[in-house]
């Protein structure tokens, strides 16, 4: 296994500018502004097939180039960190542990965009990161990395630390931009795209936390050793990070196209209590769900669109045989109504109808022809949205009745649920 | 102003820092947060008052971000995260627990107004789940019944 992102994750106070200086750090950026214009950054990153890391897999290369070049108007970058796809913590690991390898990667970003004012927006909840992120972004001013003429190149950069306040719906990209214009966080209508029409009408790139920390080493290795990891179409690595019911729940950096086995029983150390597997999401519940008998699909974009289901944040969720699907989707409906933004209609109003079936299905009012009243509330919400939350949320129910739908009915015919959730505090 | 010298000090710091007035509120926001807790209107008229931006366009941000509690809590706010990864692993078992040991519900503050107990959406700690937050500050992790009875403890002393 490759580690690009991870690869120094564990030493000791990497997050110190000291020691990501002498484990390597900020050479990418070194080389950048030395050797290459903006231009051929951009081309770089997208021979190298990076695609982003944060849920939507866009090609990096191909968002950036979309920036105008003839536009007089202050170009942005914005730093993806409002991490908040349920079972997924890999760019907090990032930021808490290594956080000058994402503002290494996002100072490269500004650069080949022509940006000189750059925003790192984190999640409100994440405090440590932000006082890590501060932290780095301070040493980074003072090594000359950011402000006046970096390193000598006579490129300018200004980065500020931007906290959400609890809104999962700012992870979204338009979103995140309403909230950084000080607005509340609701989806934009596209097009315009943030590219023409981003922060403060003006161009704007928006990239995960993930995906930045690949852009130094690509710099420093080139293209063709990026397309060398992983598969053809899905080069590189990707984070996955492992929790529900496994016996070593965390952060696992693996080549695309490693088999879901290997991170669960290999990595992962199996099923807790050696009970039986029963379902996965493996990118956040916005992913519909798996179940053993698809353990040998690969990691990467292409495989897992071919399973039916999406790679998604890498978020991996394991369920053992004990849970009830029908609280599960209940669990994932009542997130999503209340992280609806309430723009639009059908999401707004429609998460909340499915919640409101689900639970009565779990506490024993369901009827029979709920489940298929659920099916088509969700044809009613998925592509009538202005953004994909309302796609998302529509998934746990219909991947959980695609699969489990005998579940549904046994909770109907026994007036409510048999399997309550078991696991308890110890 | 109800706002101490230091929280008006802080807003004002934010408010030329950004390329567009508004970019400050939710900084702003913050400082308040950190004085009392939660936002009143009156806190959030002065907040207004003091970054030149309409009292409504305040309350409209502020009412959108559930970090901002409106209503006073107790001096310690234990939310716990009760999606699914923390579900999966006894988050449910986590609020009946403390519900019992607080005597208050969800949602309550206890009479001497030193906890309250909320519930939150994933905060990113699933590997570490279940899990539960202090006053939007610190995470607990990997908590078993023991684990947050001597929180509880700590937290009473302190």
């Amino acid at each position: 296994m490759t580690k690009i992102v991870f690869k120094n994750i564990d030493k000791p106070e990497q997050y110190k500018i000291e020691n990501y200086i002498k484990n390597g750090g900020y050479q990418g950026l070194a080389k950048t502004l030395k050797e290459y214009k903006p231009a051929d950054i951009i081309e770089m990153v997208k021979k190298s097939g990076l695609r982003g890391r944060g849920g939507a897999g866009f090609p990096t290369g191909l968002k950036w180039g979309f920036i105008p070049k003839d536009s007089k108007k202050p170009k942005y970058l914005c730093v993806n960190a409002d991490e908040s796809e349920p079972g997924t913590f890999k760019d907090r690991e990032i930021m808490e542990k290594d956080p000058h390898i994402s503002i290494e990667g996002a100072i490269i970003a500004s650069y080949a965009i022509g940006a000189n004012v750059c925003f790192y927006y984190i999640r409100g909840e994440f405090v440590l990161c932000a006082q890590r992120i501060q932290k780095a972004i301070e040493e980074a001013y003072d090594k000359g990395y950011l402000g006046k003429n970096i390193l000598g190149s006579g490129y300018n950069l200004d980065m500020y630390l931007y906290r959400g306040a609890g809104a999962y719906i700012c992870g979204e990209e338009t979103a995140l931009l309403e909230s950084l214009e000080g607005k509340r966080g609701l989806a934009r209508v596209k097009p315009p795209f943030p590219a023409v029409e981003g922060l403060y009408k003006s161009p704007t790139v928006v990239n995960n936390v993930e995906t930045l920390a690949n852009v130094p080493d690509i710099v420093l290795k080139g293209a063709d050793w990026f397309l060398s990891i992983g598969t053809a179409k899905s080069p590189g690595t990707k984070i996955f990070s492992l929790s529900g019911h496994i016996n070593k729940p965390g952060n696992y950096e693996l080549d695309m196209g490693t088999p879901l086995r290997h991170l669960i029983y290999d990595l992962g150390g199996g099923i807790k209590d050696n009970r039986k597997l029963k379902a996965i999401i493996p990118g956040g519940p916005s992913v519909p769900i798996l179940t053993e008998e698809h353990l040998d699909v690969k990691l990467d974009f292409e495989s897992l669109v071919q399973a039916g289901t999406m790679l998604g944040s890498g978020g991996v969720i394991v369920m053992d045989e004990t849970t009830c699907m029908v609280k599960t989707a209940l669990i994932l409906m009542n997130f999503f109504k209340h992280e609806s933004c309430g723009k639009c209609t059908p999401c707004r109003e429609g998460t909340v109808w499915l919640y409101d079936i689900l639970y009565r299905l779990e506490h024993g009012e369901g009827k029979k022809e709920d489940i298929d009243l659920l099916l088509k509330v969700c044809e009613n919400i998925g592509g009538r949205t202005i953004c994909a939350l309302g796609d998302a949320a529509i998934v746990p129910v219909q991947s959980t009745i695609k699969y489990f739908r005998e579940e549904y009915i046994a909770h109907v015919e026994n007036r409510g649920c048999l399997t309550p959730f078991k696991f308890q505090l110890n | 102003m109800i706002l101490s010298e230091k929280t008006q000090k802080k807003i004002l710091a934010e408010k030329n820092k950004y390329p567009q007035p508004k970019t400050a509120i939710l900084p702003a926001l913050y400082a308040v947060y950190e004085e009392f807790g939660y936002l009143s209107n009156e806190t959030m008229k002065e907040t207004g008052e003091l970054l030149n931006i309409p009292f409504l366009e305040i309350v409209e941000v502020a009412s959108f971000y559930t970090m901002f509690p409106k209503k006073p809590t107790g001096k310690y706010f234990l939310q716990v995260c009760t999606n699914l990864s923390c579900a999966l692993l006894g988050a449910e078992d986590l609020v009946k627990h403390l519900e019992e040991k607080l005597k208050v519900k969800t949602g309550q503050v206890t009479p001497d107004g030193v906890f309250s107990i909320g519930r939150v959406e994933c905060l990113g700690s699933c590997g570490t789940a279940p899990m539960l937050q202090v006053n939007n500050l610190h995470f607990q992790e990997d908590l078993t019944k023991e684990k947050v009875d001597k929180l509880l403890e700590e937290l009473k002393k302190s």
